[in-house]
């Protein structure tokens, strides 16, 4: 892929497409995924609210999966589950199947 | 020229006037000696109502500066003003208005640098921060201050430019020195202007912008060419408007004024104030018989190579005076960069530097006319003893 | 008082694909102080870890306006800001009702940037000013700050053979910004969003300044595993290290009482920062440590009432 010429960039350094970043795949920093099981979730959003990367998918209140292009498996979502739910685990990488 | 409209104000007066008249939305600015008044009368202007502008005291000159790129990356007319310390204390972040091309205008009362502190003028602060990508004007008198800070406007606002601006004055000579000014009504002001138009806006809701972002070694380049670019379309912008400004109210500017130049074999290169003791000098020995003249630089920024080539080409010898030390060793900033720009040409003067009024060491007519005296001299075959000396240090 | 199904419902400001460390504690305190505010806002941010790993061109995970201009003047530059909408809101060319975010790190607010703080404040700009400390200068590599802790080793304050990490204990930054009689000030974490929510809210409807300081664990620079990240911060609170509390024009209200005070030492013992602070000999630091958070436990006492 070519970079833009100094012709083609918008001037000033600006940055123009708001959450542009999401185009930036970080799920490949991860050595650890986690893994969520709905039928054990409550939903109470926990793991939402405390991932760095927004990538708890959360659809009408209710947590809907993991998005693995940008989780990084810093494994906060399996450790703020509630002990007694514990509906994500941190699996290896290597045991995926991409 | 009609003389009903003609004034007496001092050079900070006239920049503030002007400042009144042009009613920028922000302005950030915290006070130094000797561009303090135009921050005061500003603020008396604040006080009274009579102008719009949202005025933020600052805690500091970096602040100020600060402050005037968030408030011109929201999409706000901006102004300031400062000197010498103050202007090294913005200093980082003249580098980032420009770059984030912000049209900020600066009201830059030439004073020297510390150490050792001194209030009086020179031009090493300007000099200082001639690459930071700010456009720099030089005023001769309060005139032409007030003209500059105006057309700065619209240099800075130009679509193919969006660069700050700093017009400067000679410190205390200028700023405080009592002169004949023809004001310009304010219906007259804001038509000259018109209404600011921003390239971009952090307020713009719709399209949420991400403003100084990092580059790393694939990005920084190209940012830092568009910037060039920038500055390069300046040179027709401040033609154009030097040129509009003279067709609708009778003074025309340039680049630079040069002062019976056209048959001049022998010539002085200056920078703002001194420039008008020169003329009287000149007009003294033109009358003795010597073709000397003068080139008043008025733009620095940017550097018009190609045009000071053609003015200066055919004379035989110039001096140019340098009011700052760069402590290169080999010359100050105005003469190195001259004699760069004469360096491509066939046939070309005599070139020697002497830099004066360091810290507001007066300059005499009689200096000047030695160091016209010693050009005739140069330009008659003398050898040249010294590229670069100091006038008017006692040794 | 929020609710996350509420807040969920709302749209993620920032987003993923920003190069903070896996389990970085800042980009969580963005989130959730972005679905906390009920206007449009636009953000500035000081130099750090949080600015560059968020616009790195040509990326960028704001979804909000932003704007980043050099290390120490987040806050002047935010209060430039204010000041052109102030000022274009006056003169009618702007109608919409938004407000002012500066983020800072302690590098950025504790040190470098405190005058420019100090300043914004002082003048009355309507405008919130999160500082998240992390306690050293980590975007660097891990140097002291003077929110650093006593005794934590960082790059500029190592513990070596003759001195065991840094010698002073930590600025009370929120104390000196509630000496500039702002409207409101507070102290939050982001192991506690409802505090930290409510806080964010509680400063974004004050008509002028306000300031709030939140504990942010940094996994590489205090040594722990990034999936702790929230918990330590929880430690912290609930040992005293970082009390949450707000004042509401001069006025202490403590936000959280731990039920059972913690002992320092079980917060330290989890931090690789503090490691070298176990070995013989170091006991006097270590209830000095243990005396300085209980005394100033007392003092905020006392000014809760």
């Amino acid at each position: 892929m070519t970079e833009p010429s100094w012709r083609e960039l918008p001037e000033a350094g600006l940055i123009t497409e708001k959450g542009n970043a999401r185009k930036y795949e970080t799920g490949d920093w991860r050595n650890k995924r986690p893994v969520h099981d709905p039928e054990k979730c409550i939903n109470c959003l926990f793991c939402w609210i405390y991932c760095p990367d927004s990538a708890i998918i959360v659809k009408d209140g209710k947590v809907q999966g993991i998005d693995y292009a940008h989780c990084k498996g810093c494994g906060i979502c399996a450790r703020e589950c509630p002990d007694k739910v514990k509906a994500i685990k941190m699996v290896d990488e290597s045991e995926q199947e991409d | 020229m009609p003389t009903k409209d003609i004034v007496a104000r001092t050079g900070n007066e006239a920049m503030a006037e002007a400042m009144r008249q042009i009613n920028p939305d922000v302005v950030a600015a915290y006070p130094i000696t000797p561009a303090t008044e135009i921050v005061q009368m500003f603020s008396n202007f604040v006080a009274d109502g009579l102008v719009d502008t949202e005025f933020v005291t600052v805690e500091s000159e970096h602040s100020a500066m600060s402050a005037c790129v968030g408030a011109s990356a929201a999409g706000a007319r901006v102004m300031t003003g400062t000197s010498s310390q103050g202007l090294s204390l913005m200093a980082e972040i003249l580098y980032i208005a420009a770059g984030l091309r912000c049209p900020i205008i600066l009201a830059e009362v030439n004073r020297a640098l510390s150490s050792p502190i001194n209030i009086h003028c020179d031009h090493s602060d300007t000099m200082s921060v001639r690459d930071t990508g700010w456009i720099q004007i030089f005023s001769e008198n309060s005139q032409e201050a007030y003209d500059n800070m105006i057309q700065a406007v619209r240099i800075g606002e130009h679509m193919d430019v969006r660069l700050p601006v700093m017009v400067t004055t000679d410190g205390f000579i200028i700023s405080h020195g009592m002169e004949a000014v023809q004001l310009l009504p304010d219906q007259t002001i804001r038509e000259f202007i018109g209404p600011y138009k921003a390239a971009y806006s952090l307020l713009d809701l719709d399209k949420p912008l991400t403003v100084g972002a990092l580059d790393f070694t694939d990005y920084f380049f190209e940012h830092r060419r568009q910037t060039a670019e920038a500055v390069m379309n300046s040179r027709k912008v401040i033609l154009d408007v030097g040129r509009e400004f003279g067709e609708k109210f009778g003074r025309s500017y340039g680049y630079f004024e040069g002062y019976k130049l056209e048959d001049a074999e022998i010539a002085l290169v200056a920078l703002g104030s001194t420039a008008g003791t020169i003329k009287v000098v000149v007009d003294d020995l033109r009358n003795k018989g010597l073709k000397c003249g003068l080139l008043k630089l008025r733009v620095f920024r940017p550097f018009p190579a190609r045009e000071l080539a053609d003015a200066l080409g055919n004379l035989k010898a110039v001096a140019v005076l340098d009011r700052s030390d760069s402590l290169s060793t080999a010359g100050g900033q105005v003469f190195t960069e001259l004699r760069s720009a004469l360096f491509d040409l066939p046939a070309r003067p005599a070139m020697v530097n002497y830099i004066y009024g360091l810290g507001g060491r007066d300059i005499t007519p009689q200096q000047l006319a030695g160091v016209y005296q010693e050009l005739q001299r140069i330009s008659e075959g003398g050898q040249i003893q010294n590229l670069v000396q100091y006038l008017g240090v006692r040794e | 008082m929020a609710s996350l199904k509420k807040l969920a419902a709302k749209e993620d400001l920032l987003t993923g694909g920003h190069r903070a460390c896996a389990g970085c504690a800042a980009p969580i305190i963005v989130r959730q102080i972005l679905l906390a505010a009920e206007n449009p806002v636009v953000v500035g941010c000081a130099t750090g870890c949080l600015e560059v790993t968020t616009t790195l061109f040509p990326y960028t995970a704001w979804k909000v306006p932003f704007i980043h201009n050099a290390f120490e003047n987040s806050a002047a530059t935010i209060s430039g800001v204010e000041a052109a909408y102030t000022s274009l809101k006056k003169q009618g060319k702007y109608d919409k009702d938004v407000r002012f975010i500066a983020f800072g790190g302690d590098g950025g607010t504790y040190d470098i940037g405190l005058q420019s703080l100090s300043g914004a404040m002082e003048r009355g700009h309507r405008m919130l000013y999160v500082c998240y400390d992390n306690n050293a200068y980590m975007n660097t590599g891990i140097q002291r700050s003077s929110a650093t802790p006593m005794g934590a080793h960082t790059s500029t304050s190592p513990a070596g053979k003759k001195i065991p990490g840094k010698k002073q204990y930590r600025k009370d930054l929120t104390a000196i910004m509630v000496a500039h009689n702002i409207p409101y000030a507070a102290q939050t974490s982001v192991s506690h969003w409802n505090d930290l929510s409510t806080k964010v809210q509680k400063a974004l409807a004050v008509d002028g300044p306000s300031f709030i300081n939140v504990i942010s664990p940094c996994r590489l620079g205090w040594g722990f595993n990034p999936e702790d990240t929230i918990q330590i911060a929880r430690d912290a609170v609930d040992s005293c290290f970082w009390p949450l509390y707000e004042v509401e024009n001069g006025v202490y209200k403590l936000t959280y009482k731990p039920k059972e005070k913690k002992p320092i030492i079980d917060w330290l013992k989890k931090q690789a920062r503090f490691r070298h602070l176990f070995k013989p000999g170091n006991e006097e630091l270590l209830a000095g440590i243990q005396e300085n958070i209980d005394a100033e436990w007392e003092k905020l006492m006392k000014k809760c009432g």
